[in-house]
């Protein structure tokens, strides 16, 4: 099976004599067998640890949970500085939960979680940090500065969270470089391997801004914008 | 750079460390060689024990016998004690720094029983809680504006002139530069080393062992390295676990000729042993979950028909599921005092690379967890308060570097790293004898002397993954010649250590 593989410079092309393999096993063969050089990121093998995000045929996947096809092309997440081979930095994408302070800060110890409760931000707290969703973001793309898809969805499970005793805070931190930022474009939700939607997850921040008292710094502009949360007609578009 | 605490690793244990150090007020900083939430502690998909009694009763003292009885009589009970009547103390604080636990009806922390446990004592967030507990540390950790620096390769601790621990040498991995960081007291929490048995484990690639290499070539006393838990049912080709739901919800394991010849529910090692008895017969083994129908398993066991799918091509649905019995968890550790003190002065450990004395000759389920978040915490008080006692940094240079010398790349490591994770299975697995032992001690120390015959082929000071996998080489070999010693000294069969007659 031929795949290619972007490296410093360009694509290179490999030959491998593997069948029906995901391309983490691929990619430890051809780095332990071909060429030791090959530098890319792995852990758990299982799509826990968020070690593997790449992007294959310009999508982002797990390595670790992809099977690989003939003529697949490798390369390394957007949006983020590549280090080398397939390995990125996300120092910076990681920054973002600091700067949304995605935690609790007010822990509400009255507060009684349900199994309803449990399931409200149960799919967000899946989230295994591999950044796919910042490399497919076109907002974070051109604005380093935006908070991104994991730390809003981060955000949102605080936000949704009955034990968190301080929202307001948590609400103030997101209307800059945050939720009326986004342009609601959901390629985040597809690449996400744990089946999360922080597009569904920014509506919802959005409309808790509004209770709160913001209002989408973009409403009243010329046609009101793709953005606003409502369509042309005037209705919601949520 | 100097801090007043500096602790190596940032899983579970490292992350809960850093936040206890950081409450007492003192300067704190992590270094990983991944990112802080990559660690092992995702994988745990169990649970972690705490006597709660929310769905059934039970009682802290059920929790300690449990747990000594697991232990074989080689586990220290003040400090299971310890432990077990911390246990209800820590879910309350996981809860309160947000761990998205699963809840019962009746809005209390939902429990489960495991394996060798009286009682229904695991608290669970569905099958993700080492993931939902690592990530909520993470978030605790940057909410107290942590210092976390990433990418970061232990290369030996230092020591000052009275043998005192004062920092650590690093590889940065991103510049290929070395660092030193010098601190008031040093804490590893570095994981534990199933790796050294090479494919054949359910653990990260990442659970090398490292700080217990380190730790032991500086000094420290490792003890009980020969006990590793054996998880009955890992995928054959990819070691990827499959849950030991799938047993506790009425799996069948099965030989070639389709015959059960085990009790599914029996403890981990008793399964293992007796699979592994069927292998060395020719027979090739199966988890069988058919009966239980598609409808179950899409609901009870998803990720066990998505990883099956995916590695080993079958759907559990129709087809049989073949398996082996692979490297869990590594009892054994660094030595550690009731304070979470090594031997050496200046030196904590905690988590897996630590051994506290409260899982013996077998972890019971559900434990180690527990063991990171309520020791990771003594270790970071600990540290701190020794770090306040002390005036100044003292500095040091490290005695020998490593890398320092001329490698010449004639022999190629993976060959023999993959030479030695089958070996250590076959031969300082399950079943051990004493011959065999001998054999596996004999390559390990021909392979040490061959180090500097292969080296990395890479000569890149960037982001070199070939040199940080022969670092993490030289490091098992280290761990894999104790493991092996400690095995040849203990002649009766104990716990996950079994020893068979010639």
């Amino acid at each position: 099976m031929k795949i290619s593989i972007k490296r410093e410079f360009d694509f290179i092309e490999y030959d491998v004599d593997m069948q029906d393999v995901t391309l983490l096993e691929m990619l430890n063969h051809i780095k332990s067998e071909v060429d030791s050089s090959l530098a890319y990121s792995s852990g758990c093998r299982s799509s826990v640890c968020g070690s593997c995000g790449v992007r294959v045929n310009e999508k982002e996947v797990l390595a670790c949970s992809y099977k690989v096809q003939e003529g697949d092309k490798i390369e390394p997440l957007k949006n983020v500085p590549v280090i080398r081979d397939l390995v990125v930095s996300l120092d910076k994408a990681y920054e973002t939960n600091a700067r949304a302070k995605a935690w609790i800060s007010e822990y509400n110890s009255q507060a009684k979680q349900t199994h309803e409760d449990e399931k409200i931000n149960e799919t967000q707290s899946d989230c295994i940090l591999c950044a796919s969703c910042y490399s497919a973001c076109p907002v974070y793309a051109v604005n380093e500065e935006f908070l991104g898809p994991f730390a809003l969805t981060r955000v949102w499970k605080v936000v949704s969270d009955k034990r968190e005793a301080e929202l307001k805070e948590k609400i103030d931190t997101i209307q800059t470089n945050g939720v009326w930022d986004c342009t609601l474009c959901n390629e985040c939700t597809v690449v996400c391997p744990q089946g999360i939607s922080s597009k569904a997850d920014i509506e919802k921040l959005r409309a808790k801004s509004s209770q709160y008292g913001y209002m989408d710094p973009n409403f009243g502009s010329f046609g009101g914008g793709f953005d606003s949360g409502f369509g042309f007609d005037g209705t919601p578009s949520f | 750079m100097k801090t007043d605490v500096l602790i190596i690793g940032a899983g579970g244990a490292g992350l809960t460390a850093a936040i206890a150090a950081k409450e007492e007020d003192v300067d704190v900083v992590v270094l990983t060689k991944e990112y802080p939430t990559r660690s092992q502690t995702c994988m745990a998909q169990g649970g972690i024990n705490a006597a709660l009694g929310n769905v059934e009763e039970d009682s802290i003292e059920a929790h300690i016998q449990n747990t000594l009885k697991s232990a074989h009589g080689l586990a220290n009970e003040e400090t299971v004690r310890y432990m077990c009547s911390e246990a209800p103390a820590t879910v309350a604080w996981l809860d309160s720094i947000g761990v998205c636990f699963s809840r019962s009806e009746d809005a209390k922390i939902a429990q489960r029983r495991l394996g060798g446990a009286s009682a229904a004592r695991s608290c669970y967030a569905q099958d993700y809680t080492g993931l939902k507990i690592l990530h909520t540390l993470y978030d605790k950790a940057l909410s107290l504006d942590i210092e976390i620096k990433n990418e970061k390769i232990l290369l030996e601790l230092l020591k000052d002139e009275n043998d005192m621990v004062c920092g650590a040498l690093m590889l940065d991995l991103r510049s290929g530069q070395k660092e030193r960081y010098f601190a008031k007291s040093v804490i590893l929490a570095t994981g534990g080393y199933s790796r050294i048995y090479g494919k054949n484990s359910t653990n990260s690639t990442k659970a090398t062992g490292d700080g217990i290499a380190v730790a032991k070539r500086a000094g420290a006393k490792l003890l009980h390295m020969e006990f590793v838990q054996f998880h009955p049912t890992g995928l054959k080709n990819s070691s990827i676990l499959i849950s030991e739901s799938a047993r506790g919800e009425g799996g069948y394991i099965l030989n070639s000729k389709g015959e059960r010849f085990t009790n599914e529910l029996a403890p981990r090692d008793e399964v293992s042993r007796a699979i592994d008895a069927e292998i060395k017969k020719g027979e090739e083994i199966f988890l069988d979950i058919r009966h239980l129908g598609e409808q179950f398993i899409d609901e009870g066991l998803p990720q066990e028909r998505k990883l099956a799918k995916l590695y080993e091509n079958v759907d559990p649905v129709y087809d049989l599921i073949p398996i082996k019995p692979v490297a869990h968890y590594t009892m054994g550790g660094i030595e550690v005092d009731n304070n979470s003190q090594t031997n050496l002065e200046g030196l904590f450990a905690c988590g897996e690379c630590s051994n506290h004395r409260v899982h013996g000759a077998n972890r019971l389920g559900g434990n180690s967890l527990l063991e990171i978040a309520v020791f990771g915490k003594e270790a970071g008080k600990n540290a701190a308060k020794r770090a306040k006692t002390m005036e100044s940094h003292v500095a040091a240079s490290p005695k020998d570097d490593f890398l320092e010398q001329e490698f010449t790349k004639e022999i190629d490591f993976y060959v023999l790293r993959q030479m030695m994770g089958d070996l250590l299975y076959n031969k300082v697995g399950i079943v051990r004898r004493e011959s065999e032992l001998r054999e596996a001690e004999a390559f390990i120390e021909e392979t040490k002397k061959k180090l500097p015959l292969m080296g990395a082929k890479d000569n890149s000071l960037r982001y070199n993954t070939d040199l940080a996998e022969f670092l993490e080489f030289r490091n098992m070999l280290d761990v894999a010649e104790v493991v092996i010693k400690s095995a040849l000294s203990r002649k009766e069969s104990v716990g996950a250590h079994t020893m068979e007659q010639e």
